[in-house]
């Protein structure tokens, strides 16, 4: 064992500053400078204010902005999470139903998309289903007092295709849509949860 | 769905034929041959052979090499549990993290050099920058690298010609390093920060929501780690839900890419195999028996996935894949593929979470897991791993043609047997006797967030995952009370070194045997009977140590939610 | 020849004893050399003890515990009923071997030429190795021995079989006598050449009986490997009680011992060393002596046969095959000729030139009128008759008739003469008078049916070499045409021990046989040496193996019983494993139903009760050992094959049917014990 011993501690000491300093400080000092945006959270500003990172979730609960998937970390983008619980776990199920329930009442519809009453892994899941998307447009738009044909457009724009037409599923990036919605259909009156509050 | 299956035998086809070229690239460097990159990191590898005293020419038997392995990983250890437990004092740390608790910086630190990455902690809240970079970023490295140093003597020993000698540990360490696991971690940081991956150390970001409320955005030089993470199957998230998290697997891109990163090299060890052995038939076989069950593995999970949960539709009405726990840009498909790749590979990330998966789904993940993870398996560790497989499959069947019986020309004697049976011995025993601990203990069952079976299935998972060192979890388990942070670190020790040491010891007996050609009375180890043998062993041996136990877990879940019943 | 073998007394009449055995085997210190039975026998005396305790109780389930407790004793005594069986008839044959070995008076002598009548008297117990001793007719052999003076025969029936008397001499390779044989005339001066207690028939009793039996390698990994089943199995069934706590429901720990008993490899555990003791047995009935168990296994993994040309492969000696006239002779005319210059010469190979000319003359036609015979004589190496009108008729090597005759060969003829010699066969002349009639092939003729062996041999990878003196060019045209795939000319026992190296280094196996003093080395150097027992007493020392029958074809059978051993242990191991599935589904769902009504989806067999699904386990369990018996102690069934072929074959029957069968035994038994109303 001790013959060893020096090749142990010499290489680990090697390793550490090869992969656990130059390698990481080099990635940054690369990063930084190809992909300053990406690498530092992809942040979105809004007149100079950073409003949040467009991969990130927020939480949204008034009604004129598209709500996001259920979260089990509440959004806290410091300590990510999901509820964890077994697909037969009673609380789960009593926990879907609540919201099944929540959803079909403020949007008046029978359909309950799946992606609206489950929580997702990270508990910061940036984007929602087109379906979940479309059927929040009518409490949208009725909210912002603008046509749902125009809301449902927006959702169009915003929509992400499948990765070279195969990969993942289409889908809408929330934080996205309500900026888009904020520019482009804004509310007409100064009042309760707005983008200034 | 028809969609569905083409991105799996996308994936399948970009994976193998990456891994069939990184197999021949490999081939070269651990014979120290020149490959391209030669001019820039020869000089450096010879640096690093000066300054710790050895090189190539200084070869080792199994017991040499077993101790370097041991006393490399030991010096690990001491240096990650010392970092983790002085993080208020060490440098990038702007959040100012308080230093980790001695049972969880001791989980942590044995989680990490025995390449399970199992993680008991959350990354954003209990871990500073360096931690993450000189402390887990280096095993991330490290720990792949010794996975795969071991793959490569234990393939030497079965392909020696007598000569007894396996190689060297730190010239198989340092090549790893430098020539394969190091450019592959700089092309795939590049790309996954291109796709959104932080890269910074700066302080976590600070936003001001459209509905006004304040949130903290955590960040840090996550693109670096992850690339190695998922390269060396470490898996250990630079952020608390790992490659589910938006920042640390933002796009389809990413998670592609990230996909493949995980069976790339266990899927080219198949390959080196056969070139190492002069055969590479024998590389193929392995590779075949691999990959179907693999295939299988995925088809269930993607089935279970699929159908979702009847629990939701009979009670919440409520219809669709199961999305719970899953994130939308991933869906069932990639979803499940991850689900799939990480549990076979030993690599412990997850881009959904486990736990909320359908029972069989568990049922499949835990089963790859307990076989001891060798359905490609982590880097190198799976092939040994299997290689065990192939000895007592080769033993058990062998004898059916009438000689004693040999693979590679080598007889499979006594010893080698005694040896595979001590190896063999960890996963029941980490599995089973553990887990019934855990089962039973007061203080242990704390941790079982689920009622009724799955309670049980998280217990069992808890325990699979550390023994067999995946790191992935049913993370409704409380792994951070002391008395798991304990047992689960004994049983990573298990799984890894348990293993490690017996099978270079196979190595070493069967490095000094000289081969005998193959005849027609020879057991043919390249055909698809063997294949067959190989899966049925792995099935069989896997069933039978615990089958009882899944019974009363995921299947027992299973029949119970088919029935209505929910707990 | 009449020709008995060892062979012993059948089965049935060997049972009652095997039974006594069995209960004798129960003592722990024989059951803890195999850890399988030993864990049955362990857990059978919990779960009797358990009974007793319930039946004392009143508990409910005391009678199923008590059936159960019944049927564990009967696996363990099953096993061993099969060791004491094979073990039996081993112990049958020393008997009869043992009843040769009398105690008599044996004459000593001072010195090798002492005078006969000089000899002293002392008991055969008491004679020491190196002592003199005279034997004459009707005596018995005292010891092994070597012929030191005198020429007699000897009967070694009791040792071979062979019924026929054998000679022995003083000097090369007949010199070798063994005790117990018995000299039938004249008399011997022999040294006596083993210890009192250890001559080669008190090795081969404490063999066949099996006393000195140690466990072969690959029977010690075998039995590795299923300790570390059992030791897997306890872990499962130890902790299946924590789990089933955690649950909710409790397993009353009579059913965990008897699912950890029915996992547990007990089929094979119960059969292997019955296997072991079968396969030397197997051996003993064809007359071959193993001096180690090693040497049986090794016998199956062997690459390369070395096989002596005579007598393996040719028979002893060349016989006449074609004549050849030469231009302008009828072919007739020189049968005739051929025909009579034989006439008086005994030589096999002048017995074969007769009865090829006769063949050719049909029996018709007057033989010619013989005047003198004329030997062969080391002068002028012909032989030959003169008629009675002075013709001289001579046959012999070319150059020795053409020297008589001072005639030259035809081209046709000389061609021929060419042709015969290139391939291998010896060409002699035929003259009349000065004139020469023409050539006989004379060539070693292949013994029926080997060329075929040879294929076969081929087929399941070993190599097989002829080892011959003859020069490359005869030795070449042998071996094509016997259809092994190498040879060895001009071998000398050098040469040989080269060549065994050579293969070896190359990781091969290698099996000969040899009875000279020479071939000793090769002997002990070959991973499997087989000496014949006639052959000297230095070749059987270094030999592993002795061919009683003295058969050198006796190595192709040694590596087929070598195989069959091999087979029969992985056939049952595959077996006893693939068992364990159907007998997870017959228990597992039954104890585990109360806990999770769904979970009895998975008792596929629709056993009848949880407390009859275990038993009929148990009892299965109990059955298939006792059934599997008489495969044990015959051999799996075994024909050459490619290893490839073996497997698929091997692996469908007791693979596939290993997980099959217990599905059918299980449920039947479950619907007896319904039947008989057991529970």
């Amino acid at each position: 064992m001790m013959t060893h011993l020096r090749p142990a501690l010499v290489m680990l000491a090697l390793m550490v500053g090869l992969t656990g300093l130059a390698y990481p400080l080099a990635m940054t000092g690369l990063a930084q400078a190809l992909f300053p945006a990406q690498a530092n959270a992809s942040l979105i500003a809004r007149d100079g204010r950073i409003v949040g990172s467009a991969l990130v979730a927020q939480a949204f609960t008034g009604a004129h902005y598209f709500h996001p998937r259920p979260s089990a970390a509440n959004f806290d983008a410091t300590d990510s999470g999901a509820t964890n619980f077994g697909p037969t776990n009673a609380a789960l199920i009593a926990q879907v139903a609540e919201r099944a329930e929540a959803f079909r009442t403020a949007h008046a519809v029978t359909v309950v998309p799946i992606d609206a009453v489950t929580a997702s892994a990270s508990g910061l899941d940036p984007h929602i289903s087109l379906q979940n998307a479309r059927l929040q447009a009518g409490r949208v738009a009725e909210a912002r007092g603008v046509p749902l044909r125009d809301v449902l457009a927006e959702i169009t724009a915003q929509a992400e295709a499948p990765w070279l037409g195969l990969f993942g599923d289409p889908r809408v990036n929330v934080l996205r849509l309500n900026l888009a919605l904020d520019d482009r259909l804004p509310l007409p009156a100064p009042e309760g949860d707005s983008p200034t509050g | 769905m028809g969609t569905d299956l083409l991105v799996f035998a996308l994936y399948g086809a970009v994976t193998v034929a990456l891994a069939w070229g990184l197999a021949g690239y490999m081939h070269r460097v651990y014979a120290g041959e020149r490959v391209f990159l030669s001019p820039v990191l020869a000089p450096v590898e010879r640096a690093f052979y000066a300054a710790a005293g050895t090189g190539p020419d200084r070869l080792q038997g199994w017991t040499g090499y077993a101790l370097a392995v041991l006393a490399f990983n030991l010096a690990g250890f001491v240096l990650l549990f010392a970092i983790l437990r002085l993080q208020g004092l060490t440098p990038w740390n702007p959040e100012a993290i308080a230093p980790m608790a001695p049972d969880l910086a001791f989980n942590t630190a044995i989680s990490f050099v025995t390449n399970t990455n199992w993680q008991a902690y959350g990354g954003e809240g209990e871990l500073s920058y360096f931690s993450q970079m000189v402390g887990l970023g280096v095993q991330n490295f490290v720990s792949a690298a010794t996975g795969m140093a071991v793959a490569v003597a234990v393939i030497r020993g079965f392909a020696a010609q007598g000569t007894g000698r396996l190689g060297n540990f730190w010239v198989d360490l340092t090549r790893t390093v430098l020539y394969v696991l190091l450019p592959l971690a700089i092309l795939m940081a590049l790309l996954l920060v291109s796709q959104g991956v932080p890269q910074t150390l700066a302080a976590y970001a600070r936003a001001i929501t459209l509905e006004g409320a304040e949130q903290v955005i955590g960040q840090g030089p996550a693109a670096s780690q992850i690339a190695i993470k998922q390269l060396g199957t470490n898996g250990g998230g630079f952020f608390s839900v790992n490659s589910a998290h938006p920042l640390e697997n933002p796009t389809i891109l990413s998670n592609m890419a990230q996909s493949v990163s995980i069976l790339l090299i266990p899927v080219a060890f198949c390959f080196l195999f056969g070139r190492m052995v002069a055969d590479r038939r024998q590389g193929l076989a392995i590779f075949a028996a691999m990959g179907i069950l693999f295939v299988a593995g995925l088809s269930v999970i993607y089935a279970q996935e699929l159908a979702g949960n009847p629990l939701l539709a009979s009670e919440a009405g409520v219809t669709g894949g199961n999305m719970e726990g899953k994130e939308t840009r991933f869906g069932i498909a990639l979803s499940a593929l991850w689900a799939q790749a990480t549990t076979a590979a030993s690599n412990g990330s997850v881009n959904a979470m486990h736990d909320s998966f359908m029972p069989l789904s568990g049922l499949v993940m835990l089963v790859n897991m307990q076989v001891g993870e060798v359905i490609f398996g982590g880097v190198g560790a799976g092939f040994y791993g299997m290689l065990l497989y192939v000895v007592l499959a080769v033993f058990l069947a062998g004898l059916m043609v009438g000689r004693t019986p040999e693979y590679l020309g080598k007889k499979i004697e006594g010893r080698e047997v005694t040896l595979a049976v001590i190896a063999f011995l960890s996963m029941p025993l980490g599995i089973l006797v553990f887990g019934a601990l855990a089962a039973t203990v007061p203080q242990a069952l704390a941790a079982v967030q689920d009622p009724g079976p799955h309670g049980l299935s998280q217990i069992l998972y808890a325990y699979s995952s550390a023994t067999g060192n995946n790191g992935s979890a049913f993370a409704g388990f409380g792994a951070d009370l002391p008395f798991h942070t304990t047992l689960q670190g004994i049983a990573m020790m298990l799984g890894r070194f348990a293993f490690i040491v017996p099978m270079l010891a196979v190595a070493g007996a069967l490095s000094l045997k000289t081969p005998a050609p193959a005849s027609a009375g020879t057991f043919p180890t390249h055909t698809p009977l063997f294949v067959v043998l190989l899966m049925i062993t792995v099935v069989i041996l896997g069933a039978l140590t615990f089958f009882p136990a899944l019974l009363l877990g995921p299947i027992a879940e299973h029949v119970s939610m088919i029935a209505g019943q929910s707990f | 020849m009449s020709k008995q073998t060892l062979s012993g007394p059948s089965l049935a009449g060997l049972a009652p004893r095997a039974g006594r055995q069995a209960l004798a085997k129960l003592d722990p210190r024989a059951l803890v050399r195999n850890p399988v039975i030993f864990a049955t026998a362990v857990v059978a005396a919990l779960v009797t003890v358990l009974g007793l305790r319930d039946l004392a109780s009143g508990a409910p389930d005391a009678g199923v515990a008590l059936q159960i407790a019944l049927w564990l004793w009967a696996a363990v005594l099953i096993a061993n009923f099969a060791e004491a069986l094979a073990e039996g008839r081993g112990r049958a044959r020393a008997d009869s071997l043992r009843a040769t070995k009398t105690e008599t008076q044996v004459k000593v002598l001072r010195q090798a030429d002492s005078p006969h009548d000089s000899a002293t008297r002392v008991s055969s117990a008491a004679l020491k190795k190196g002592q003199i001793v005279l034997v004459q007719a009707g005596d018995i052999i005292p010891a092994d021995a070597e012929v030191v003076a005198g020429v007699a025969s000897v009967d070694e029936s009791a040792i071979t079989g062979e019924s026929a008397p054998v000679i022995r001499e003083s000097g090369g390779d007949f010199s070798s006598v063994t005790g117990g044989t018995r000299i039938v005339s004249d008399w011997l001066v022999l040294r006596v050449v083993s210890e009192p207690g250890r001559s080669f028939l008190d090795r081969m009793i404490a063999l066949v009986e099996g006393a000195e039996r140690q466990r072969t390698p690959n029977e010690v990994a075998l039995n590795i490997l299923l300790a570390g089943f059992t030791l897997i199995f306890l872990f499962v069934v130890v902790t299946l009680e924590p789990f089933a706590v955690f649950s909710g429901i409790s397993i009353p720990v009579v059913f965990l011992a008897a699912l950890f008993v029915t996992l547990i490899p007990t089929t094979i555990g119960g059969l292997l060393s019955a296997i072991g003791i079968a396969g030397m047995d197997r051996l003993a009935r064809a007359n071959v002596v193993a001096k180690s168990g090693r040497a049986v296994e090794a016998a199956g993994d062997v690459d390369v046969l070395l096989l002596d040309k005579t007598g393996t492969i040719t028979f002893g000696n060349r016989m006449a095959d074609a004549l050849i006239p030469a231009a302008g002779v009828a072919e007739r005319a020189l049968a005739e000729a051929a025909l009579a210059a034989s006439r008086a010469d005994e030589t096999p190979e002048g017995k074969s030139l007769v009865d090829l000319a006769r063949r050719m003359l049909g029996g018709d036609g007057a033989p010619l009128p013989v005047a003198e015979a004329i030997a062969f004589s080391a002068q002028t190496r012909l032989s030959g008759v003169d008629l009675a009108d002075g013709t001289k008729l001579r046959k012999g090597a070319v150059d020795a008739v053409l020297r008589h005759t001072g005639a030259t060969l035809d081209r046709g003829l000389a061609a021929s003469v060419d042709q015969i010699a290139r391939s291998g066969g010896t060409p002699l002349l035929v003259s009349r008078g000065d004139r020469i009639l023409g050539a006989v092939h004379l060539k070693d003729i292949i013994k029926p049916g080997v060329r075929e062996r040879f294929a076969e041999l081929r087929a399941m990878g070993i190599r097989t070499v002829m080892i011959t003196g003859d020069n490359p060019l005869t030795a070449a045209a042998i071996a094509a045409e016997a259809g092994v795939d190498d040879f060895l000319a001009e071998a000398t026992p050098e040469a040989k021990l080269d060549l065994i190296r050579k293969e070896q280094d190359g990781g091969r196996l290698v099996a000969m046989c040899g009875d000279g003093s020479n071939d000793a080395p090769a002997l002990a150097q070959a991973d499997v040496g087989v000496a014949m027992n006639s052959g000297t007493p230095a070749a059987k020392e270094a030999a592993n193996l002795i061919d009683l029958d003295s058969d050198p074809t006796k190595l192709i059978e040694v590596v087929l019983v070598g195989k069959q051993l091999l087979i029969s242990r992985g056939a049952l191991t595959t077996f006893s494993i693939a068992n364990d599935v159907a007998k997870y589904f017959a228990i597992l769902p039954a104890l585990f139903v109360a806990a999770y009504p769904g979970l009895a989806a998975l008792n596929l067999m629709n056993l009848a009760s949880p407390q009859s699904a275990i038993l009929s386990a148990v009892i299965f369990n109990a059955l298939v050992i006792l059934a599997l018996i008489p495969l044990a102690l015959r051999g799996v069934a075994y024909a050459p094959a490619s290893a490839a072929a073996l497997l698929r074959r091997n692996l469908t029957i007791y693979g596939l049917g290993g997980l099959v069968v217990p599905f059918v035994g299980i449920k039947a038994i479950d619907l007896a014990v319904g039947a008989l109303g057991l529970m």
